[in-house]
């Protein structure tokens, strides 16, 4: 009797509301590829940190003072006499670094796999739009703490805009409300930071879905798997998003709230990268801080702009940075999408990619001396030749034939089997028998265990050199 | 529904003049919308000048002052540095200061009423970090090169004790000097040039 009420109730919304519609077509009845792998992870955890990001937001608004003169003292407030106030501060800085991580590691999986590539041109425009209005939401984010990094760092970044011909000097005043940054600059960014920008993020993250879910999810080997159909329909090699991939999305938000929560409780300025060590001082409008750099988020776009001399071709040059990904897909003229069948010259520039943004990152916190400018300079062409020589060096390439259906790769409990089969061998070569001292001989505890072996540096290397070679035979 | 008898070139007329109607309404609203953006009447009325007493100010030595919210400082510069600005010429990019910011009586070299008394605007004109103040020569940090100065620790621009930027740096015109008078021989009032305010 109870059950038949429930379900006439839920028959009385489904006639009036498409949720039996929206869900087949998005969870049950949306076929994801059978072979993702970890590296799919990310876009459900970019989601999740949103959520992260809005519910500890609003939590964070209830005790915040968008005032000048109140707001340092209100971020001090809120982590020592609001009930929790330390963990929810935390959720929400630490979450922006881990939202970043996450977009980052997204963005990298698109450009191994090609998800950027015709069709998905449109996905990837709507992401790199995410990107851009979460740097906005990140660096607005990180004046209302009121601290001498907050303060300076939105000054040099509002300068930029000053660097502008003709319009530069208004448009920066226009921006900042006030000549210096201010409490009118605090304001509107506590505004934009809560209201704007948020909503264009949720608006974005509909669009990008929207048009992930029309034209399908890419995956590890690139191909397309509408191609091939069974007589309903369904692709061969796909399986419903709901349940196999909620519940595996699941697995991989477990393992991340591992690490996130370790950074909340454990490290959460994680040595003043995700909360800067002079960002605890009051913003102080007549010294600027001996050192600044922004969040790491930001360093790699920064060191680009203070390698080059001169304050214009500089801003064009971090601009033109995050401008050249949005033209990806136009740049890669090679039709195979997933690097496993790509040819060794995509998979070194790839490599010195993530090595000059790395390099990049690192050499935005620290300051600038004349070596690392040079440093800076020659990873800002890397990267820059990465995109703009893209349209020559993809025309060469050789590529491997690509498979019509996705491939069976080694499952990780094999890789986990074989591991284990050659561990001993690989213990024995590393490690040599150390003499027993008096004392340990007749142990039988001692004898023959690890402990009676040490380091051999010789079988360490040649071990360490045979799993480098290993590494670039399977990159070629 | 049909579409009998209807004035297809008037419901375009219709459409068109629906549509221009409705963009120039929203671009006068776009005004009062953006325009609220700008500073306030209040934000532009503050920057009243500041007095400041230079008795105090021993040789080589630096104060900041607020004025407008920017930091404005005021040095006292000895003999000796007043004659290495003069060698400096060939490493700056704009020695005479022919495209920086200042009132017309410190446009000379040493970018001051008194050439012992500098006032400037303390903000670096690449993005507006302050520079630190760093009159040693030669420190371990600088180099060789370094002749005394203001340095930008954000982006590395190098200016020399009158405000003068160096070549190759990020900084790309000498620093800025407000308008400035003397009161008596150790009063200075920053923002004022004849006793009427200055822009």
């Amino acid at each position: 009797m109870k059950i038949d009420r429930l379900a006439l109730c839920g028959n009385w919304i489904l006639a009036r509301f498409p949720l039996a519609k929206v869900w087949n077509e998005h969870m049950t009845h949306y076929y994801a590829p059978r072979n993702f792998n970890f590296w799919y992870f990310f876009g459900s955890l970019a989601l999740l940190m949103l959520v992260n990001q809005f519910v500890t937001g609003i939590l964070l608004t209830m005790n915040y003072k968008p005032d000048a003169k109140l707001a340092f003292d209100s971020v001090e407030y809120i982590m020592r006499d609001v009930h929790w106030g330390w963990l929810i501060r935390y959720m929400h800085s630490t979450g922006a670094s881990a939202f970043f991580i996450i977009i980052y590691l997204h963005m990298f999986r698109g450009l191994m796999y090609g998800s950027f590539k015709q069709p998905r041109e449109l996905i990837w425009i709507f992401g790199m739009l995410l990107f851009v209005c979460l740097m906005a939401e990140a660096f607005m984010g990180y004046l209302l703490p009121w601290g001498q990094m907050s303060y300076w760092g939105a000054q040099v970044i509002i300068s930029l805009f000053s660097a502008i011909p003709v319009i530069g000097d208004d448009l920066s005043l226009w921006v900042r409300g006030d000549y210096v940054v201010s409490d009118a600059t605090l304001n509107r960014f506590f505004a934009f930071h809560v209201i704007s920008v948020p909503l264009v993020l949720v608006m974005l993250v509909f669009l990008h879905i929207v048009a992930l879910h029309e034209v399908g999810s890419n995956n590890p080997d690139g191909i397309e798997i509408k191609k091939y159909k069974d007589e309903n329909g369904i692709p061969l090699d796909g399986i419903p998003f709901h349940p196999y991939y909620t519940v595996k999305d699941i697995v991989g938000v477990a393992v991340f709230l591992i690490f996130f929560a370790t950074v909340i409780f454990y490290m959460p300025e994680m040595g003043g990268y995700f909360l800067e060590h002079a960002n605890f001082i009051p913003a102080d409008s007549m010294k600027t801080p001996e050192h600044i750099a922004p969040v790491w988020y930001f360093t790699p776009f920064y060191a680009i702009l203070r390698a080059i001399p001169d304050k214009f071709a500089g801003v064009i040059g971090m601009g033109g940075a995050i401008v050249v990904l949005f033209l990806l897909p136009w740049l890669d003229r090679n039709p195979v999408k997933s690097i496993r069948y790509r040819s060794g010259i995509y998979k070194k520039a790839l490599l010195l990619l993530v090595i000059s943004f790395i390099g990049l990152g690192y050499l935005g916190t620290q300051p600038a001396t004349p070596e690392l400018t040079l440093f800076a300079r020659i990873f800002t062409a890397i990267y820059f030749g990465f995109f703009l020589l893209m349209p020559i060096y993809t025309r060469w390439e050789k590529t491997k034939p690509v498979p019509q259906r996705v491939t069976e790769q080694h499952s990780f409990e094999e890789q986990l089997h074989t591991l284990e089969e050659q561990l001993p061998a690989l213990l024995d070569e590393m490690t040599e028998l150390k003499p027993a001292t008096t004392s340990e001989i007749g142990d039988p505890a001692f004898k023959g265990s690890f402990f009676s072996r040490r380091p051999n540096a010789e079988g360490i290397l040649n071990v360490m050199t045979r799993a480098a070679k290993k590494l670039k035979e399977s990159l070629d | 529904m049909t579409n009998e008898g209807v004035d297809n070139s008037k419901r375009q007329f219709l459409t068109s003049a629906l549509t221009v109607v409705g963009a120039v309404g929203t671009g006068y609203l776009a005004v009062p919308f953006l325009a609220q953006m700008q500073p306030s009447v209040k934000a532009m009325a503050a920057g009243a000048p500041v007095e400041v007493d230079i008795s105090k100010i021993e040789a080589g030595q630096l104060i900041r002052v607020a004025w407008r919210g920017k930091p404005v400082w005021i040095l006292n510069r000895t003999p000796e540095v007043i004659a290495t600005l003069k060698t400096l010429d060939s490493q700056l990019r704009d020695p005479l200061s022919q495209e920086s910011i200042q009132p017309d009586y410190s446009k000379n070299p040493v970018r001051s009423i008194k050439p012992e008394i500098f006032v400037a605007v303390g903000l670096c004109t690449h993005l507006g970090c302050s520079p630190t103040f760093r009159p040693e020569i030669a420190p371990n940090d600088l180099g060789g090169k370094w002749k005394g100065g203001f340095f930008c620790p954000c982006h590395g621009s190098w200016f020399d004790l009158a405000g003068r930027v160096y070549q190759g740096v990020p900084a790309p015109t000498n620093l800025e000097i407000p308008p400035y008078r003397y009161i008596t021989d150790t009063l200075i009032i920053v923002g004022e040039t004849t006793g009427e305010k200055t822009a």
